[in-house]
């Protein structure tokens, strides 16, 4: 076990170096002139060469990526062309609120969509399973902003339950932190409730199906211990999966989630990025997002060993 | 039921027991064995229908500017309904059955030439990245020594966040609707490839595969006659899946401003420019997202009842 932890960790190097890699090409390999893009339409030949130069686009390839790489794994992801600010420091300021709005997403999303995904399971073709079926097939059809803009209009405008938009830091209390991102979190969570309880749900029938569990029902265990302790505990490889692969819609949908709501994290900082067209911190949060997909996933990996013992390496 | 003389009741004609067999027409029994290809499918003839005659369906000039009529409200459906219902007085004349934008613009014009831009950027991406990721796995599923890097690279691709991908290479280019096609073609191609290598894997210790390479077949002719078709209907499948996707990235990037250059109407756009005022005229971005979300859902509807349909075995668990 704790040598396939170590071969596991060690593993996932190659593919952050594969990752490093592309993020860096990318200036490389869009066509056409990337400095004067970024430089945009009112940009003197001056400005080009400057940002061709911060860039380090006038340098060859190779010794420019390995300068780039031995920067990041010192923690130095280059400066804003904009605010002329550490990329770093940029996101250090703005990860609070994205981390807290991730963490609450997922907690609510996996409490909603693991019971019913088992309950559809458990009442399969009945009205209930039905009802799941469907939620889950809107949820992948309305995009996250949509469920944002409908939540926001119905339950902050009109019946004023909760803030239109803002974020409060967890440093001023639990209640308003909370009440400020109940609303984005259930947005960013529809679309991770309807895949979840969906996997969940197909997981489980596969499981409900086996000969134990009829062995279980004959000796007259109750409903309750076959679902959760024969069924789901069997089905959570699959499940955890789907939650390690769904995190990347989870980030993207961030993204999104933040501008709907005004919430003042890493990504507002990419969409305020865009606008500007300023690419080093785009880069900087491509690169940091995407080290912790490939850590979720590590941990997923990991966590097989624990839910499924017959798992050996 | 009949009975003998002796006493034992004989079985019964099944005609009696069994529920009377509907009469079905062919469309009939398609119909009503796969309902979700029929909804999926007639939705999305309905909306391309909507997008190609766009210009035949009382629009005006989508980029039309008209200050003087700016967010004007949509028909008040109660207003009208009670006027309708002789239960009171008639509403004003409509002039925008979608309403107008901030800029005099009409939404149900800018909506319906809209659908062209989802339409093809659905279609393009999923056409573009099965194509690819054919290639790709069909390759690397047959050549050992492409294999490792290849599918390194794929791992690689994989690990960044499909629009975060998207968004830095849409910030690297011109707004274009061939570069959003483009970017997000490159991040629905690692999934194809997979699926399309792993169907290989399989595929080629099939006793009709080594029989074939036994006698005498070249290799490109293996690929593309006996391996080739078999891999067309999960990748099928894949595509209808990848559609819906690039058309929900395609309106997230427009509405972060990552996408389509904001002079096309396209939904992300008409939703991006919505923003501003979604407080107070909700409408500019209700009518897209409903048409989009409509669209999406039929794709997926399509999609999974094709998936159902070719492998009959997941139809009754996923």
């Amino acid at each position: 076990m704790f040598a396939y932890a170590v071969r596991r960790i060690i593993a996932t190097i190659p593919v952050m170096g594969i990752v490093a890699l592309f993020v860096f090409s990318l200036l490389y390999i869009a066509p056409g002139d990337p400095a004067a893009i970024i430089a945009g339409d009112q940009a003197t030949p001056a400005d080009v060469e400057r940002i061709r130069a911060s860039l380090g686009l006038d340098r060859p390839f190779l010794v420019r990526f390995l300068e780039w790489l031995w920067n990041v794994l010192n923690g130095d992801m280059g400066v804003s062309i904009f605010t002329n600010l550490p990329v770093r420091h940029m996101i250090a300021q703005r990860i609070e609120p994205t981390l807290s709005l991730m963490v609450l997403t997922l907690t609510f999303a996996i409490s909603f969509a693991v019971p019913m995904g088992v309950v559809a399971a458990w009442k399969q073709g009945a009205w209930i399973d039905r009802l799941v079926m469907v939620v889950a097939v809107m949820g992948f059809s309305v995009p996250v902003f949509v469920v944002g803009y409908i939540l926001a209009y119905t339950f902050a405008l009109q019946l004023d339950w909760f803030p239109v938009q803002g974020y409060t830091p967890l440093s001023q209390g639990i209640g308003p932190w909370i009440n400020n991102l109940a609303l984005p979190a259930i947005a960013l969570g529809s679309a991770f409730i309807a895949l979840l309880a969906r996997i969940t749900r197909a997981t489980m029938l596969e499981v409900l199906s086996q000969d134990y569990v009829r062995t279980a029902k004959a000796k007259g265990v109750d409903q309750k211990s076959i679902l959760f302790v024969h069924g789901l505990k069997n089905a959570a490889v699959p499940i955890v999966t789907i939650i390690g692969l769904g995190f990347a819609g989870l980030i993207g949908g961030a993204v999104v989630t933040e501008s709907v709501f005004a919430i003042p994290g890493v990504g507002r900082l990419v969409v305020d990025a865009i606008l500007r067209r300023d690419y080093p911190v785009i880069q900087g949060v491509v690169l940091m997002f995407s080290f912790v997909y490939v850590i979720v996933n590590l941990c997923v990996d990991l966590l097989y060993t624990v839910f499924d013992p017959r798992i050996r390496y | 039921m009949s009975t003998t003389t002796s006493g034992v009741t004989a079985a019964p004609d099944l005609g009696d027991v069994l529920p009377a067999r509907k009469a079905r027409g062919k469309i009939g029994m398609f119909i009503h064995r796969h309902p979700t290809i029929f909804v999926g499918g007639l939705l999305l003839f309905i909306i391309f229908c909507i997008g190609i005659f766009a210009p035949f369906l009382g629009t005006v000039d989508p980029t039309a500017l008209a200050p003087a009529r700016r967010t004007r409200p949509p028909p008040d459906v109660f207003a009208w309904g009670s006027y309708w219902l002789d239960m009171g007085p008639k509403p004003p004349a409509v002039q925008f059955i979608f309403g107008s934008d901030m800029l005099g613009r009409d939404v149900y014009s800018r909506v319906l030439y809209g659908t062209q831009i989802s339409l093809l950027v659905g279609f393009s991406v999923a056409v573009v990245a099965s194509v690819i990721g054919l290639f790709i796995g069909l390759t690397s599923g047959f050549i050992r020594s492409v294999d490792t890097v290849v599918m390194r690279i794929m791992d690689g691709l994989q690990s960044i966040p499909g629009i975060l991908l998207a968004i830095a290479l849409m910030a690297l280019t011109r707004a274009s609707v061939q570069n959003v096609i483009a970017a997000i073609a490159v991040t629905q191609i690692p999934p194809v490839a997979r699926l399309v290598r792993s169907v290989v894997l399989s595929l080629r210790e099939q006793p009709y595969v080594e029989a074939a390479v036994a006698a005498g077949t070249r290799m490109p002719v293996i690929i593309l006659k006996h391996i080739l078709p078999n891999t067309l209907a999960p990748v099928s499948v894949q595509a209808t899946f990848i559609c819906a996707s690039a058309m929900l990235t395609e309106a997230t990037l427009s509405f972060i401003g990552a996408g389509t250059p904001p002079i096309i109407p396209s939904w992300g756009n008409i939703m991006a420019e919505g923003r501003a005022l979604w407080q107070v005229k909700p409408y500019i971005v209700f009518f897209p997202a409903a048409f989009l979300s409509v669209t999406v859902l039929a794709v997926n509807l399509l999609g999974d009842g094709l998936r159902d349909a070719l492998d009959p075995r997941l139809a009754k668990r996923i």
